[in-house]
């Protein structure tokens, strides 16, 4: 027993390490002073994180990945939240079919995706940039939102929308004082996750736009320049904090409002 | 308008496709009753509770309360609340907030609001509880807090969805007493839909019976049980012996019946029946006397049987007697010592007239 505890927490080091390693040597060669990524590291430096704070074109792609992962996170999730719900209230039809094509976006390629957009889109005589991404971002987040807000929704209690309207609202108030707040974390959860979704997407983008770059876009051309990649590194490894406070904030607002004391719970009157 | 007729259903029938849940009921319920709708599961009992709260339309037929048409009315402007199965305390507000919900159109001062929240707790005897959450109360309390929030609405009719169902026993039966003095005190009319014939007979000031839709009885529980009007009836309340019977001829309320091996007796019936309608002889445990020898007991019919069973329950005994040429056991209950009644043991049945009852087999 002992020496399975053993090999399992080995496995499970191993494991950690295998995910984590390669994400971790970003931060760790941002602050390193040399320009190519090889050990021995040189010298602790801030000078890419410098560089980085001053590289304009960075700011401006920057400010367009938000510009269009807010946008397209707000309309996914509005897209799908009101989905969800027709699907969970209602006995729709062909049940499973619908439930398969909303999955569908999942398992086919970006790149056909991106392809059948560009035709539509180039087709109706309409000019590239980031509003035909914002629009590949809504489409391609949606299903993601989809399985948040259905998985939440169908654990809904519909007596509590019952009650509500029992007890003198209609469907207005009913929404706003019942439903909303409780599928509130799915909803946020949803924002969050179409956000990071949109925020690393390549391919739509990289099709997609003109001139205007996202940050991924900004990233694969820096790459091309020896010189330039140190200060992608910094740039990566702010995003992977970045990141991982979203991920924490997403978490703690999930537990927000549900009281923690359990163990006040008595049996019993 | 009589007070008799508070609540008028006319004619309700509610399909949903091909299913009939509800079909063609038909009841008045006065001001200020208790009132219970008992039925086993997928009668159509708790649709037609629905159909009051205004969750449900029927497909045909009207609903009157209070002398007003709410049969297309949205259930948020009808005069009634609702306790559901499960409660149904919103989760994400605390109880005071809970209590609340249903007063924001009143627009209450802030101390009024208090006050009627405080009256509220304070009637479910849930004082102090204001800053609890749903997940903090045990099922006894949620269903206080439920009732207090429906009925701090002030209702004209309050309806009840099993509510005691998710309690164990010794709480329930203590809540069935505390809900009747409760109804007693606010005279709110009470409708309670159960499956518990235990549950309405105890609190109820007329109990319907349902089964398929169809409404089969409406009576006080003692009535229910002492004349229950068809099979069903007998058989869902309480404990019954039937017997195979036939009329052999009529005379205006008396009726001269053959029952199965205990022979050619008159009996009274009130109501209309003819000579070829089938019934049944319904005689309850608890009015069949037993006895050791035939000379011990008078009684209009004595007959020979053998114990085959016996089934102690505290307070009393169930005797299962066998009786040469009946095909069921017949069951005998009774509160006294059995002494040389054990089994396979002979023994002697006392029946008087008065305690059999005649039932049409439809």
């Amino acid at each position: 027993m002992y020496n399975k505890n053993n090999i399992l927490f080995l496995y499970a080091i191993l494991y950690f390490a295998f995910l984590y390693i390669p994400v971790m040597l970003l931060p760790v060669f941002s602050f390193n002073d040399a320009i190519h990524m090889v050990f021995p590291l040189k010298g602790f430096t801030l000078k890419w994180y410098d560089q980085m704070i001053n590289a304009s074109r960075l700011h401006q792609a920057l400010f367009n990945s938000i510009k269009v992962g807010v946008t397209a996170s707000i309309f996914s999730t509005l897209i799908a939240l009101l989905a969800a719900k027709a699907f969970t209230k209602y006995k729709v039809r062909l049940r499973q079919l619908s439930y398969g094509a909303i999955l569908l976006p999942f398992v086919i390629p970006e790149i056909i995706i991106a392809v059948s957009l560009i035709v539509l889109w180039t087709g109706m005589g309409l000019q590239l940039g980031l509003i035909p991404v914002t629009i590949s971002h809504v489409l391609f987040c949606t299903p993601f939102c989809m399985l948040v807000l259905i998985s939440r929704m169908e654990g809904f209690d519909r007596n509590l929308e019952e009650a509500a309207m029992d007890l003198g609202e209609n469907a207005w108030g009913t929404f706003w004082r019942v439903t909303f707040p409780l599928v509130l974390p799915a909803i946020v959860a949803s924002l969050l996750l179409s956000f990071v979704i949109s925020f690393d997407e390549f391919i739509l983008a990289f099709f997609l736009t003109s001139n205007d770059q996202t940050l991924p876009l900004y990233m694969w051309g820096q790459l091309r320049f020896p010189k330039k990649l140190p200060h992608v590194l910094a740039l990566g490894a702010v995003i992977i904090v970045a990141t991982s406070i979203i991920v924490m904030l997403s978490y703690w607002l999930r537990n927000l409002g549900k009281p923690t004391d359990k163990k006040s719970n008595i049996g019993g009157i | 308008m009589s007070d008799n007729e508070f609540i008028k259903i006319k004619n309700v029938s509610k399909k949903f496709d091909d299913v009939v849940a509800v079909d063609n009921v038909d009841i008045n319920i006065a001001r200020g009753e208790f009132f219970s709708l008992l039925g086993p599961s997928g009668c159509g009992k708790t649709t037609l509770l629905r159909i009051l709260a205004g969750f449900e339309y029927p497909s045909s037929g009207k609903v009157l309360i209070d002398n007003v048409d709410v049969t297309g009315i949205t259930p948020n402007l009808r005069p009634t609340n609702m306790v559901f199965q499960n409660y149904a305390i919103f989760p994400h507000i605390n109880v005071k907030k809970n209590i609340e919900f249903g007063l924001r159109k009143e627009k209450l001062s802030k101390d009024a609001l208090d006050k009627r929240v405080k009256d509220a707790l304070r009637m479910v005897q849930l004082e102090g509880y204001e800053d609890r959450y749903s997940n903090q109360l045990s099922g006894g309390q949620r269903q206080r807090i439920a009732l207090a929030r429906a009925l701090v609405k002030q209702p004209k009719v309050l309806l009840l969805d099993e509510p005691l169902g998710a309690l164990d026993k010794k709480l329930r039966e203590e809540m069935q007493l505390e809900l009747r003095k409760l109804q007693r005190s606010v005279g709110i009319t009470f409708i309670f839909v159960t499956h518990d014939q235990e549950e309405a007979m105890t609190m109820s000031d007329r109990v319907a019976v349902m089964n398929k839709g169809k409404i089969l009885q409406i009576s006080p529980p003692r009535d229910l049980y002492n004349n229950p009007k068809n099979l069903f009836v007998g058989d869902f309340i309480g404990q019954i012996n039937f017997l195979e019977s036939e009329i052999k001829s009529i005379d205006s309320n008396n009726i001269n019946v053959l029952i199965n091996k205990l022979g050619e007796h008159t009996l009274t019936y009130s109501g209309n029946i003819n000579k070829e309608e089938s019934i049944v002889c319904a005689i309850r445990p608890e009015t069949i006397q037993i006895g050791n020898n035939p000379d011990q007991i008078k009684s209009d019919i004595t007959i020979k049987g053998k114990i085959a069973n016996t089934s102690f329950y505290g307070n009393m005994t169930y005797i299962y007697v066998e009786i040469e040429g009946i095909a069921k056991t017949l069951m005998v209950s009774t509160s006294d010592a059995l002494e040389g009644l054990t089994y396979d043991s002979e023994c002697y049945i006392n029946i008087n007239l008065k305690d059999i009852r005649l039932i049409k087999k439809n």
